[in-house]
């Protein structure tokens, strides 16, 4: 029973991630490429009617995580307190930065929308991607399971770790770059015109870098915790998640210098997904590691809330989210196809 | 403020509070936007239309901000109060969860076809979006009253060995009798603040002159709900609540009442300040046997006071109980009396001529805030020392790994970000005030959102 709901958050999790990627990743773009008033309202566009659907699926996952594995929602949520605060400012800023360019007509605030909107957008998917490395690097757990992480120690992965040492700084990096990629891809695929043409550079620019940084990430981590590498040795079928990964990579040049925009976005979309599933892959069991006794990490055994609630949820849990995954489907269909420039005005 | 406790609280007490600024509109314009649209709809008269359209841009300002201040309040379960959530995740997560899974895709998905797709969707389909907006934000209201009320009377529950808690039956955590009761004040109280700021723009536009078909629409409509939910919240809604918290909090309840002893034909204070130390009220106004009455049916009945209790079970701030709970029952009483006036002077056909009294209607729309406000915070002061009525204190509850010092920096953080978007929200509802009915450029913001679907419904 802990195993599917390990599954499952790991789903919604990685739901986010593929989803509200690409949202975040065309903030990263907002400011660096799309450059008129035109283009900033036409990428816009293309996040308008989907990107607070996209954020919901890290609310849900959050109550859903809150449920199943309490302590660990109370544990890490407490122990990463000030990272996790600035993550909800960040995230109050950038749907302001959204939503009220375009409710106060006046064109002196527009930069300041935009640039909240941008740089919360850069900002949340550094602060994701260093979570992602705090939870693969582990914290200094005590026996109780609780912690408390301070912002930065001697930015060393070591016993006693902060929030942001090379390693989580480096997932930052690569999240970044990452998720820029899947922004532009995105946002290729929804726009014509000068705008399309930058996204796809920018691609082709970043594709390189992201492939490097990829492969130094890969070793780097397994040098940071040896342990991830246990689940991979015991099932060889695991080792599907990195040909996926570097499947996806190409796919995402491939189809980009094809011009197949859909099939790079989807491309991009296996990448993303493939490689949370190879770090929740590798985690399992274990849900947060400790860096100092082992015996203080939060597993799934350790965190889970009662069997008779779990088995319990997975009915209304199954219900809900197959009715919320069909409004997905009908949003993103009404959706389809390009956005066309300066309707904003006539329309 | 060196207390970590102190400081948790403040921490989430900030934050609710003024997250509960914008729910309360939302939940009550949105009965209020579908019940304009089944006028337009049933009466063919395009003026109710355009009212709807009017307070659907409100709604859609006043949502975001909802939800933007709604974040940070499913997080500080896990971040301020990490030994609550551990031990009750189990239960409390199941609602909140429930909230996510049912709730928040609802509102997102028909969101945005309701604020942007009245032309595509036709009448029909766009009283659909706002009928599934609507029920959306009163079923999240519900999840959250559900889960706050198994925190003040816990049911169906069982707990494991290690001391966390475990629903036995998620239909007992649901049909929870005082979530229910809780969940009609609640929303009742939700449409009296939807009421009242619909009247009060209406009779604003009347007063000035401007948009004079609208504003009557605006006052008509506010002064029906507002007395038809403000009568409600008193009685039975508010009655019921009462008496349920008298029988199952009675600690409370005689703190509320400032009942320092036990007796037989117990007053009810009207007004006075509780002197906590000497155990008496100062300045008293008081109706005897009325207490007694209330709860009971009966002027003889004794009601227990708090020297029936351990000082230890005590809410930790009586007076400021006291006071929440007697500015929530005076100002439901005058909004009775005042939508009274309005609405016997509306049946007469002499409300728009009678100046002072749209003058009254224009000026009370603050206090439905205050009183609703008041109204949660008697219940949650109420609820103290307990987090779990009778099962977890309070002080057992917050994160102990987060000192006093960074819960006050991020407490200082939230006040910062408030003050800004407090300014932006004034600064675009006034702007939206002004810009009343003149579709004369279709919003930005319509165009941005909608076009996108514009494209699928064309092809």
């Amino acid at each position: 029973m802990e195993t599917v709901w390990f599954v499952l958050v790991a789903l919604m999790l990685v739901g986010y991630a593929v989803l509200d990627g690409f949202d975040l990743g065309a903030g990263v773009l907002h400011l660096l490429a799309a450059r008129t008033d035109a283009e900033r309202r036409l990428l816009l566009e293309s996040i308008g009617p989907v990107w607070d659907g996209n954020e919901v699926w890290l609310l849900a996952a959050g109550g859903t995580l809150f449920y199943a594995f309490p302590l660990l929602y109370a544990s890490s949520f407490s122990g990463f307190y000030l990272p996790l605060h600035m993550v909800v400012w960040l995230l109050v800023f950038r749907a302001i930065g959204i939503e009220f360019r375009t409710r106060l007509d006046t064109r002196v605030w527009c930069d300041f929308f935009d640039g909240a909107f941008s740089l919360a957008s850069i900002l949340l998917i550094v602060v994701f991607g260093a979570a992602l490395g705090n939870v693969m690097r582990g914290v200094s757990l005590g026996p109780d399971h609780y912690f408390f992480a301070p912002l930065w120690t001697n930015f060393q992965p070591g016993a006693d770790p902060g929030v942001l040492d090379w390693y989580t700084v480096l997932c930052g990096v690569v999240t970044l770059v990452a998720t820029t990629v899947h922004g532009a891809l995105y946002v290729a695929m929804k726009t014509e015109g000068p705008l399309n043409a930058r996204m796809r550079s920018a691609v082709q620019w970043l594709w390189p870098v992201l492939v490097v940084l990829s492969a130094v990430a890969v070793p780097v981590t397994v040098f940071v915790r040896a342990q991830l590498l246990d689940n991979y040795r015991a099932v060889a079928a695991g080792w599907l998640i990195p040909i996926l990964v570097a499947a996806g990579l190409a796919g995402i040049l491939y189809f980009t210098r094809a011009r197949q925009e859909r099939n790079a976005f989807l491309s991009s979309c296996l990448y993303v997904a493939a490689t949370l599933g190879g770090a929740a892959f590798a985690l399992y069991p274990t849900l947060l590691p400790s860096s100092g006794n082992p015996a203080n990490a939060i597993t799934i055994r350790n965190a889970a809330a009662g069997s008779h609630s779990l088995s319990m949820g997975l009915v209304w849990w199954g219900a809900g989210m197959a009715i919320a995954c069909g409004y997905v489907i009908v949003v993103y269909s009404m959706f389809k196809g390009k956005v066309q420039a300066g309707y904003g005005e006539h329309g | 403020m060196d207390d970590a406790l102190f400081v948790h609280r403040i921490h989430f007490a900030f934050t609710v509070t003024y997250h509960y600024l914008f729910p309360q509109l939302t939940m009550g314009l949105a009965l209020l936007i579908v019940a304009l649209k089944t006028l337009a709809l049933r009466t063919r008269n395009p003026a109710y239309d355009d009212a709807a359209r009017f307070w659907t841009r409100i709604f859609g300002i006043n949502f975001l901000a909802g939800v933007v201040t709604g974040i940070p309040m499913e997080f500080q379960f896990g971040t301020n109060w990490a030994r609550f959530s551990q031990l009750t995740g189990g239960v409390i997560g199941e609602p909140l969860a429930m909230e996510g899974v049912f709730s928040f895709f609802l509102e997102s998905t028909f969101l945005g076809m309701f604020l942007f797709g009245e032309k595509r969707l036709g009448r029909i389909g766009h009283w659909w979006a706002a009928f599934l907006v609507f029920a959306g934000s009163w079923l999240s209201g519900f999840f959250i009253v559900a889960a706050d009320a198994w925190m003040q009377h816990p049911t169906t529950y069982s707990r494991l060995p290690d001391g966390s808690f475990q629903v036995t039956s998620l239909w007992g955590v649901l049909a929870n009798h005082w979530a229910w009761l809780q969940y009609i004040h609640t929303m009742s109280g939700a449409v009296v603040t939807g009421a009242f700021v619909m009247a009060a723009v209406g009779a604003f536009y009347v007063l000035s002159g401007r948009h004079d078909q609208c504003g009557r629409i605006f006052v008509r409509c506010g002064v029906i709900a507002g007395l038809i939910a403000s009568a409600f919240q008193i009685f039975p809604s508010g009655d019921l609540h009462g008496r349920y918290v008298a029988q199952n909090q009675p600690a409370t309840t005689a703190a509320m009442e400032e009942l320092f002893h036990s007796q037989a034909g117990a007053p009810v204070v009207i007004m006075g300040q509780p002197d906590v130390e000497r155990q008496r009220i100062d300045n008293p106004i008081a109706v005897n046997d009325a207490l007694s009455f209330l709860i009971y049916g009966t002027t003889k009945a004794e009601v227990a006071g708090l020297d029936r209790f351990p000082k230890r079970d005590w809410p930790t701030n009586i007076p400021l109980l006291y006071f929440s709970y007697h500015v929530m029952a005076g100002l439901g009483t005058l909004f009775v009396a005042l939508m009274l006036t309005a609405g016997l002077l509306l049946w007469r056909g002499s409300l728009f001529r009678t100046r002072w009294a749209l003058w009254c209607l224009m000026l009370s729309f603050p206090f439905p805030y205050i009183a609703n406000t008041a109204g949660w915070m008697t219940a949650e002061i109420g609820r103290q020392p307990w987090l779990v009525y009778g099962l977890v204190r309070t002080a057992d509850g917050f994160s102990s790994n987060v000192s006093a010092a960074n819960g006050l920096f991020t407490l200082l953080g939230y006040m910062g970000l408030y003050t800004l978007l407090s300014a932006l929200f004034c600064s675009s509802s006034t702007a939206r005030l002004k810009k009343a009915r003149h579709p004369s450029r279709p919003p930005l913001r319509e165009a941005l959102r909608w076009k996108p679907f514009g494209s699928f419904w064309s092809h």
